[in-house]
């Protein structure tokens, strides 16, 4: 295909705004008489409110109100945060303030002032008084415990995810195909591994923020840095008990999500309080408030059993992960899926799986959605199986994988059943091994000074949207001198949706970029989107976008047509003009005239809206290898390469596809060696700041090389599958065996610290 | 008490708290490009120039600045488009909530070190971090903009 706009490097359309400083982020555009919101937060892990007094701090000058659990009804219906579709399945388990605090950080009290000197003295001088009660913080004893953290009455699940809890359990699930058992008996040789994994956080440089106002029509206005506008309105309403029909939604400029903005945060507060003031407000989160009352990655501990036979065929794939989801239940149904509908299908010749887990509730901060959901929690464990079965076998681990991978055109019974339409896992690999040089590093050489340097590997999937239940819109309008606007209710976050949206635009449409203008998201005048997640957009929106620009040429034709005075079918569109060409008649007429004829006196509407949603969700496959280098005497761990090559369909824009990657490795290798989550006995999260939560400098990494090779999926625009969350899949395992081949030992939990290595060589 | 700041070729005098911080001074005037990305002087997104030298704006007083010089990106508007469109070629700004510190910090190391190695690029800007991008390509960007400049000198 001869494509002039996609699969091209071009700029983003935001590009010169952003890195001139421009003011287009949530705090940069708040109005300036915005009342100051801050939150009290809870000291205790599990705690009751028995008195709260408030008097002194609503007195306290510049204070303007001062909210607890008293004002809010306590029976009222709960709600979730989690930016799902409806009905979600994340249980309705939170209030916008409870009596209950069930994680150190759980919000006792909303103080509103005009100014953060005011509210920081209010905060002060509200005096509380707990009844603190034992918290319940070892995730592998949460199920049945008798400590419950959610004992109330109307906690309420609205989908059958195996939820109870008076169980503390958030969700179990069982899926299996073939018999299990019966296949790891007959396999020559079982590996019995246990994994663990915590709960890294997104770190997006732009913490939690929003701010409102009240808008002509008296109604809610949330001007949010939000990747799910529709659903936040919808959350919003749920929250405050008002009617969606009072609340619009829009975002700006977002600084960065990662899913982290998948789940409504900081909206709740400002809402609320400008909904009872009828005064503007904003929240602006803390590094530290985003550290620890935000919802980072579920901590997970995975049991996986695979058999293979001697010469190296994987037979079966057993796996049981326990989610830890903490205080409340965002996204713990559905992120412990894809630690086994997300790992287990990359191997095609097994002959059986059975796939078990339990999510738990705990009293830590809740978990949510971050950038690979589960996925790459499940496959650092199954990815670690593979690679220490290959050592038993005494099978290189790329031939291992050249073995059992799966391959296009195999039916995945793991995924949901799903055949595998496109698929180069096979040429990533062999594309891989080359980049790396595996054959000349593999598995360690020593480098002198006592440092030794080791390779390691692992393969990964995602998916491209959730099947059968995110929907993507977008509507294409003809203006004056026939530019386009294209809007849509998909948010960009950095991610470069709206430039490559664009692209797409621009490529069906036949035009420059620059004839393209791009709106969004805002819940009044964008068309539905369930929003920026699931490695939806690309997929899921793009091929809407596709739809829509080719039915909007079909009305540009016969408008062109109905001013020609010709047939329609027979005159053509080529992205200037509208042409009817019969035997050597010619007549056309230019999309600059008919955008102006659209405009007088016209009754066909130059504007269309299209809406798509996908029964399947081609994967997107990635294999990734480290180099490591050790110093063995101190642990000093540093990754001097990592080299990666991904099929994800056609890269719509080949920049914005390889910094997605190299942004997505590095993050990967954070949560490998660096970004460690440890609680106090009393549930207090140590890691509160970026000085103890350490993501990688510029310094901490050698290069990142990123490969692609693509694949073509018929069902995505223009052969499009997903990018945004399989690229940080491959660090945590690849990192972990080639600290295995450096050191002789197996790490069974992230991070891998230097002083764990340090200590395991003497 | 009063402070007086030439904040980016402007004059400004204006009453303050003397614990307000440089980053809420420059923000409160409209310099929006200056961010805030932590409290422990970790991300690097508040940087902007004192004097001509890259500091974090959100560990100094607003009151230091008294009777100095204060430069933020609003202030260097043309050497951010110069280097900002290697930036905007490579894709490398994602998010782009990093940028303008990471470009205040780049300007000052062009500045002082107009021929810097990989590493010392490295090692200068080490302090500012970014979520998105995995530096590879804001290292690509810096490249690519030095060598073009170097082309353009030899001209
Ligand atoms: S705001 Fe993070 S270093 Fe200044
Ligand atoms: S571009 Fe998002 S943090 Fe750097």
């Amino acid at each position: 295909m001869n494509l002039r706009t996609v699969n091209k490097p071009v700029r983003k359309i935001d590009a010169m705004q952003l890195v001139t400083g421009q003011p287009v982020y949530t705090d940069d555009i708040a109005p300036r008489d915005c009342l100051i919101i801050k939150l009290l937060r809870s000291p205790y892990a599990n705690a009751w409110i028995r008195e709260i007094d408030t008097s002194r701090a609503k007195a306290t000058p510049g204070v303007w109100d001062v909210y607890t659990w008293e004002d809010v009804r306590q029976d009222g219906r709960r709600f979730t945060c989690a930016g799902q579709t409806y009905p979600e399945p994340s249980p309705y388990d939170r209030l916008l303030l409870d009596r209950h605090m069930r994680y150190v950080g759980d919000v006792a009290a909303i103080v509103a002032g005009e100014t953060e000197r005011a509210v920081d003295l209010a905060i002060k001088k509200i005096r509380v008084a707990y009844e603190v009660s034992e918290p319940l913080l070892d995730f592998r004893q949460a199920k049945d415990n008798r400590i419950l953290v959610h004992p109330e009455d109307n906690w309420e699940t609205l989908a059958a995810v195996g939820a109870d809890n008076l169980r503390n359990l958030c969700a179990h699930d069982e899926s299996a195909e073939g018999d299990i058992e019966k296949t790891l008996k007959e396999s020559d040789i079982v590996l019995d591994r246990v994994y663990h994994t915590k709960a890294c956080q997104q770190t997006m440089m732009e913490t939690f923020r929003t701010f409102c106002t009240i808008d002509t029509y008296g109604r809610l206005h949330v001007v949010s840095s939000t990747q799910i506008v529709f659903h936040c309105r919808r959350i919003l309403a749920n929250a405050l008990h008002i009617p969606k029909s009072m609340i619009r939604v829009s975002k700006p400029r977002i600084g960065g999500g990662f899913g982290a903005k998948q789940t409504v945060i900081a909206e709740l507060y400002p809402a609320f309080v400008t909904w009872k003031t009828k005064k503007p407000s904003k929240l602006i989160l803390s590094r530290e408030e985003s550290m620890t009352a935000s919802t980072p990655r579920h901590e997970m501990e995975m049991h996986v059993r695979i058999g293979a036979s001697k010469d190296g065929e994987i037979q079966g794939i057993d796996l049981y992960t326990l989610s830890n989801t903490g205080a409340y239940g965002e996204h713990g149904p559905t992120t412990v899926g894809l630690s086994g509908h997300k790992s287990i299908p990359l191997y095609g010749k097994a002959k059986a799986y059975r796939f078990v887990s339990d999510v738990v509730y705990t009293n830590v901060m809740s978990a949510g959605a971050y950038r690979g959901y589960g996925a790459t929690q499940g496959i650092f464990a199954v990815e670690s199986a593979v690679n220490e079965l290959a050592e038993m076998l005494g099978i290189d681990p790329i031939l291992l994988r050249e073995k059992n991978m799966v391959r296009q055109g195999q039916k995945m019974p793991a995924y949901y059943g799903l055949m595998n339409t496109s698929c180069a896992l096979d040429r990533c690999l062999a594309k891989v091994k080359e980049m790396i040089k595996w054959d000349e590093k593999y598995p360690v050489r020593f480098v002198g000074n006592g440092k030794v340097r080791s390779v390691g590997i692992s393969m990964a999937m995602q998916s491209s949207g959730i099947p059968g239940v995110d929907v993507g819109s977008a509507t294409l309008k003809v203006n004056d001198e026939g530019f386009y606007t294209l809007l849509i209710g998909a948010a960009d976050m950095g991610t470069g949706c709206d430039t490559i949206l664009a692209q797409i635009a621009a490529e069906a449409l036949e035009c420059p970029m620059e004839n393209i203008t791009v709106f969004g998201a805002d819940t009044d005048a964008s068309p539905y989107d369930s929003g920026s997640y699931a490695s939806s957009t690309t997929y899921v929106t793009g091929k809407a976008v596709e739809q829509c620009a080719r039915e909007l040429r079909e009305r540009i034709v016969a408008l062109g047509a109905k001013i020609l005075d010709v047939p329609a079918e027979a005159a053509f569109f080529d992205g200037r003009e509208v042409i009817f060409d019969d035997d050597g008649e010619r007549k056309s007429i230019s999309l600059h005239r008919i955008a102006a004829y659209s405009m007088d006196g016209n009754t066909i509407a130059l504007e269309v809206t299209k809406t798509n949603s996908s029964p399947v969700s081609p994967p997107p496959f990635m294999v990734g290898a480290a180099e490591v280098e050790i110093d063995l005497q101190t642990g000093e761990i540093k990754v001097i390469e990592f080299d990666a090559c991904v099929d994800c369909g056609t890269p719509v824009n080949t920049n914005l596809a390889r910094v997605q990657a190299e942004g997505g490795i590095l993050q990967g290798i954070g949560m490998a060696l660096t970004e460690n989550i440890t609680y106090n006995g009393k549930g207090k999260l140590y890691e509160n700041s970026l000085m103890q939560y350490k993501i990688p400098s510029r310094t901490d990494i050698g290069h990142i090389h990123v490969a692609f090779e693509n694949s073509y999926e018929e069902s995505g625009p223009f052969g499009a599958k997903s990018i945004g969350e399989v690229v940080i899949n491959t660090p945590p395992a690849a990192i972990a065996d080639a600290v295995f081949h450096a050191t002789g030992k197996r790490f069974y939990e992230l991070p891998i610290t230097p002083e764990q290595i340090a200590m395991s060589q003497i | 008490m009063t402070v007086t700041v030439e904040l980016n070729s402007r004059k400004v005098t204006r009453n303050i708290e003397p614990d307000m911080l440089l980053i809420d001074f420059v923000r409160a005037e409209g310099c929006y490009s200056v961010k805030r990305g932590c409290e422990t002087s970790n991300c690097g997104l508040c940087t902007v120039f004192l004097d001509g030298l890259p500091v974090l704006s959100c560990s100094v007083l607003a009151a230091r600045a008294d009777n100095r010089k204060v430069t933020t990106l609003e202030g260097l508007l043309e050497e951010a488009k110069e280097f900002g469109a290697f930036l905007a070629d490579e894709g490398a700004e994602q998010c782009g909530f990093c940028n303008p510190g990471f470009l205040m910090n780049a300007i000052a190391l062009f500045r002082e070190k107009p021929e810097p190695t990989e590493q010392e690029i490295r090692e200068y800007l080490a302090g500012n971090l970014c979520r998105c991008s995995g530096y590879e390509g804001q290292l690509r960007a810096i490249l690519k903009f030095l060598e073009w400049k170097k082309e353009r000198g030899h001209k």
